[in-house]
C-alpha cells in the first residue's frame, strides 16, 4: 500500500514517557504514537528529533516507539554505557521496561546500526528489521564518510541528494536569536559525541562477525545518491544478513527525510507482508 | 620568578600558500611537504637552542608533545629531554609534557618520566596534559567521549606508581594491571612537581588546586586575553580557599627581543606570521571533535584556538596587531621588560614559559632572541615574587630566586 499525504494535516503528538533501566544509571526519553503493530525505530547522527515526519506515516499502520539514545536530548547516561554491545543490552533491557517482548525493529544509519545489533545479539527481540543506510561495516577502499566531524557546509553536501531541496534547508536552518543558536550547537555536539562515542574512531565494531546470527526477515533501504554511506554498503550488508533484501530508491543518504512517504511506503509493506 | 624557554619545534618549511592550498596543518598535512633530511638538521638546531638557553641565564627547559603535524615535531617529548639531561647541568627539564590517555598501559609514562628525572639528578617538572582533539581524538583515535575519564584514570595509576611502596593491584575501567612496581621510581620525593596545562576550564582549576599542582595556560593569543583566564584560576583558588601563591601558575608568552621596537618587527615579522598564518591552520573538522569539551565547558562558551572562528582572528592580523593585542610581546629590551612585567604581575604567573623561537625563525635569530632576553630581560623579573617561595620546582634544578 502507497501513503499519500496525511489528508487531515494534523500532526500525530506522541506520548513522551522517561524509563529508567540500570536502576536510574540510564534512563531514556521515549516518543510513542500510533497503534498496530509494536515497531521500535533508532535515529542517528543527523535526526534533530527521533520523531522525524516518516514516523508520522508509519504510526498510522504501527505503534512506534522511538527512543532517544542516551545523551541526546533528555535521555541520560552514557557514561553508564561502554560500548555497542553495552548499548544493545540497554535496548534489550529497554523493551522489558516498555513490555515489548518482541517488536519490529528499524533505524537509520547508527539507529539502523542499533537496530542490526539488537536483532542479531537478541534474536527473540525482532519480527522483523528494517535498516536504512545502516551503519557498522567497514570497507577500506569504500570509506563511510566521517559525517560526525564534517564542517556544517560540507556536511551538507554530503548528506543530501539535493542539498537545495526544502528537506535539506529546513534542517540546516538554525534557531535566530543567538540563545536558541548556541543551545542548538551545544545538543548538536551532545547529539553527535553520544552516538560517536559508540563508533570512534571507525564503525567496525564487531557487527560484521554477529550479523550472521539475524534471522528476522531484514530488508535494506538504501538513497542511490547515499554520498556519506557508499552502495556498496548494502551489498556488504546484503551478504551478511541471510535472506535480506535490498532495495535502491533515489534519494540520499538522509533518504527517510528526503523521500519519507517512499521509505514508509517500503517499510511498511515490508514489515505488513 | 622562573623563566622556562619553551620550544614547540615547528616545521620551519612550508611553502609560502599553505593556508590556501592545504587544508590542514594537523593530521592530514602531506608528507609531500616533508623533508627529512631538513628534519635531520632541524633537530639538532632545536636542541642546540635548547641547550643554549640554558647558558643563558633561563631556569627551565620546556619540550611538549604534539602528533601527526608540521606545528611542533615532537611525538616524543621524552626523547627531547633524555638528549637534554646530557647536554644540561642546571635547568629544570619540563616535559609538557606526556599526554595521560594515550599511553597504554599508562604506567609507561610513570617509568619514562622516573628515567628522566634520575637521569636529570632530579630535575624534571612532571607535566600531564590532556592532549589537543587534534592529537588525541585523531592522531591516536581516542574516543572524545571517554578521553577525560581515561585522563584522570592514568594520573591516579601513575601517581599510585610513583608514591605506594609496595606492589599492588590497579583495577581500572581502562587499564587493569596485577602487579603494579615500577623500576626505577623518580629520584625526587615523593614525585616530581606537576604542572598541568589547560585551556581554561572550571573542572581543571579545581582539580589542579585540590591537588595541588601548577596550572599552566599556554595559550598563543597573548596575555591581554589571557588575563580573563588567569583571573578565572586564581578566583577559582580563592573559593576554595586556597593560597594565592604566584608559583602555582605558568603561562606562556611569545616574546620577539632586538635592539630596537624598529627592528624587532624587521627581523621577527615573517616568523610569527608564519607562526599564526601557517602552524595554526588547523581544519575546522579536526579542531575539536565532538564530545572533547565537557558539556560545562561548552556553556561556559570557551572557544578552540584553531578553527574556523580563531581562524578569522588569525587572517585580519599584522604586526601592529600582534604588538598592540599582546599576541606577542616584542620590542627593546625596555619595551620587553616593560611589558613582561606588567603581564607576570597582572596574571600573578611565578612560572613564566617564553616562546623565543617562533614559526619559521632560525637558528641565528633564536640565539640573538634568547641571548637580548637572558641578558636585558630575564635578569630584571627575577625578583618579581620575592618572599614567596617556589613549592613547584624541582630539586634537583638551579633555585634562580635563591641565587
Amino acid at each position: 500500500m502507497a501513503f499519500g499525504r496525511r489528508q487531515w494535516g494534523r500532526r500525530l503528538t506522541p506520548r513522551e514517557q522517561v524509563v529508567p533501566i540500570r536502576a536510574g544509571a540510564v534512563r531514556f526519553r521515549v516518543l510513542t504514537a500510533g497503534s498496530g503493530p509494536d515497531l521500535v525505530w533508532f535515529h542517528s547522527f543527523h535526526d534533530r528529533s527521533a520523531w522525524p515526519p516518516v514516523l508520522e506515516q508509519l504510526a498510522l499502520r504501527f505503534t512506534v516507539h522511538a527512543p532517544y539514545h542516551p545523551g541526546v536530548q533528555g535521555s541520560e547516561g552514557v557514561e553508564a554505557v561502554d560500548d555497542v554491545v553495552d548499548l544493545a543490552l540497554a535496548y534489550d533491557e529497554l523493551m522489558d521496561a516498555l513490555g515489548l517482548a518482541s517488536a519490529h525493529l528499524g533505524g537509520h544509519f547508527f539507529g539502523g546500526m542499533v537496530a542490526a545489533e539488537v536483532a542479531s545479539i537478541f534474536r527473540g527481540r525482532a519480527k522483523k528489521v528494517v535498516l536504512v543506510s545502516p551503519l557498522g561495516l567497514w570497507l577500506d577502499d569504500k570509506p563511510v564518510a566521517d559525517v560526525v566531524i564534517l564542517p556544517p557546509a560540507d556536511l551538507r553536501a554530503v548528506l543530501w541528494k539535493d542539498p537545495e531541496s526544502r528537506a535539506a534547508r529546513e534542517w540546516a536552518t538554525l534557531p535566530v536569536t543567538e540563545e536558541e543558536n548556541v543551545a542548538a550547537q551545544i545538543e548538536q555536539i551532545q547529539r553527535l559525541s553520544a552516538m560517536g562515542k559508540f563508533v570512534w574512531p571507525i564503525p567496525d565494531k564487531g557487527l560484521k562477525k554477529r550479523l550472521h546470527r539475524l534471522s528476522a526477515p531484514a530488508l535494506i533501504l538504501w538513497g542511490e545518491a547515499d554520498r556519506a554511506n557508499p552502495p556498496a554498503y548494502a551489498r556488504e550488508f546484503a551478504r551478511l544478513i541471510r535472506g535480506a533484501a535490498v532495495r535502491t530508491m533515489p534519494g540520499g543518504h538522509m533518504l527517510h527525510l528526503e523521500y519519507p512517504d517512499a521509505v514508509a511506503g517500503a517499510a511498511a509493506n515490508f514489515l505488513s507482508s | 620568578m622562573k623563566t622556562c624557554w619553551f620550544h614547540l619545534m615547528p616545521y620551519r618549511f612550508l611553502p609560502e600558500n599553505f593556508e590556501n592550498d592545504f587544508r590542514s596543518v594537523w593530521v592530514d598535512v602531506p608528507h609531500s611537504l616533508y623533508d627529512g633530511r631538513k628534519v635531520h638538521g632541524l633537530y639538532n638546531e632545536f636542541l642546540d637552542e635548547l641547550e643554549h638557553a640554558e647558558r643563558c641565564g633561563f631556569d627551565g627547559l620546556c619540550v611538549n608533545e604534539h602528533h601527526q603535524n608540521a606545528y611542533g615535531l615532537m611525538p616524543s617529548p621524552n626523547l627531547m629531554a633524555a638528549a637534554l639531561t646530557r647536554r644540561t647541568s642546571k635547568a629544570a627539564l619540563v616535559v609538557l609534557g606526556n599526554s595521560l590517555a594515550l599511553y597504554n598501559p599508562p604506567v609507561r609514562v610513570a617509568e619514562e618520566f622516573a628515567m628522566l628525572d634520575t637521569m636529570s639528578g632530579g630535575r624534571l617538572v612532571a607535566g600531564f596534559p590532556v592532549g589537543t582533539s587534534m592529537d588525541t581524538n585523531f592522531g591516536y583515535g581516542v574516543n572524545p567521549a571517554t578521553l577525560r575519564d581515561r585522563y584522570y584514570e592514568a594520573h591516579d595509576l601513575v601517581m599510585q606508581a610513583w608514591t605506594r611502596p609496595e606492589t599492588f593491584a590497579f583495577n581500572g575501567k581502562y587499564t587493569q594491571l596485577r602487579y603494579v612496581n615500577i623500576w626505577p621510581k623518580p629520584l625526587q620525593e615523593p614525585h616530581p612537581p606537576v604542572w598541568i596545562p589547560g585551556g581554561g576550564s572550571l573542572e581543571t582549576w579545581e582539580w589542579t588546586a585540590r591537588l595541588n599542582y601548577v596550572y599552566c595556560y599556554l595559550s598563543y593569543y597573548g596575555y591581554k586575553r589571557g588575563k580573563a583566564t588567569m583571573d578565572g584560576f586564581w578566583q577559582a583558588l580563592e573559593r576554595l580557599g586556597v593560597d594565592d601563591n604566584p608559583y602555582r601558575a605558568g603561562f606562556l608568552q611569545l616574546v620577539c627581543v632586538s635592539e630596537t621596537d624598529e627592528s624587532a618587527e624587521r627581523e621577527y615579522f615573517e616568523h610569527v606570521h608564519y607562526f599564526y598564518q601557517r602552524c595554526l591552520h588547523v581544519w575546522e573538522g579536526f579542531a575539536e571533535a565532538p564530545g572533547y569539551r565537557t558539556l560545562k565547558t561548552l556553556q561556559a562558551g570557551v572557544r578552540p584556538q584553531v578553527g574556523d572562528q580563531a581562524r578569522k582572528v588569525r587572517q585580519s592580523l599584522d604586526w601592529k596587531k600582534y604588538v598592540d593585542e599582546g599576541y606577542i610581546i616584542a620590542g627593546s629590551p625596555a619595551t620587553v621588560r616593560e611589558q613582561l612585567a606588567d603581564c607576570v604581575r597582572k596574571l600573578r604567573v611565578g612560572h613564566l614559559m617564553v616562546l623565543l623561537q617562533i614559526g619559521s625563525m632560525p637558528k641565528e635569530l633564536v640565539f640573538k632572541n634568547t641571548e637580548l632576553f637572558g641578558k636585558d630581560v630575564l635578569p630584571y623579573l627575577r625578583d618579581t615574587w620575592k618572599g614567596y617561595e617556589d613549592h613547584w620546582w624541582p630539586s634537583g634544578a638551579g633555585n634562580g630566586d635563591a641565587a
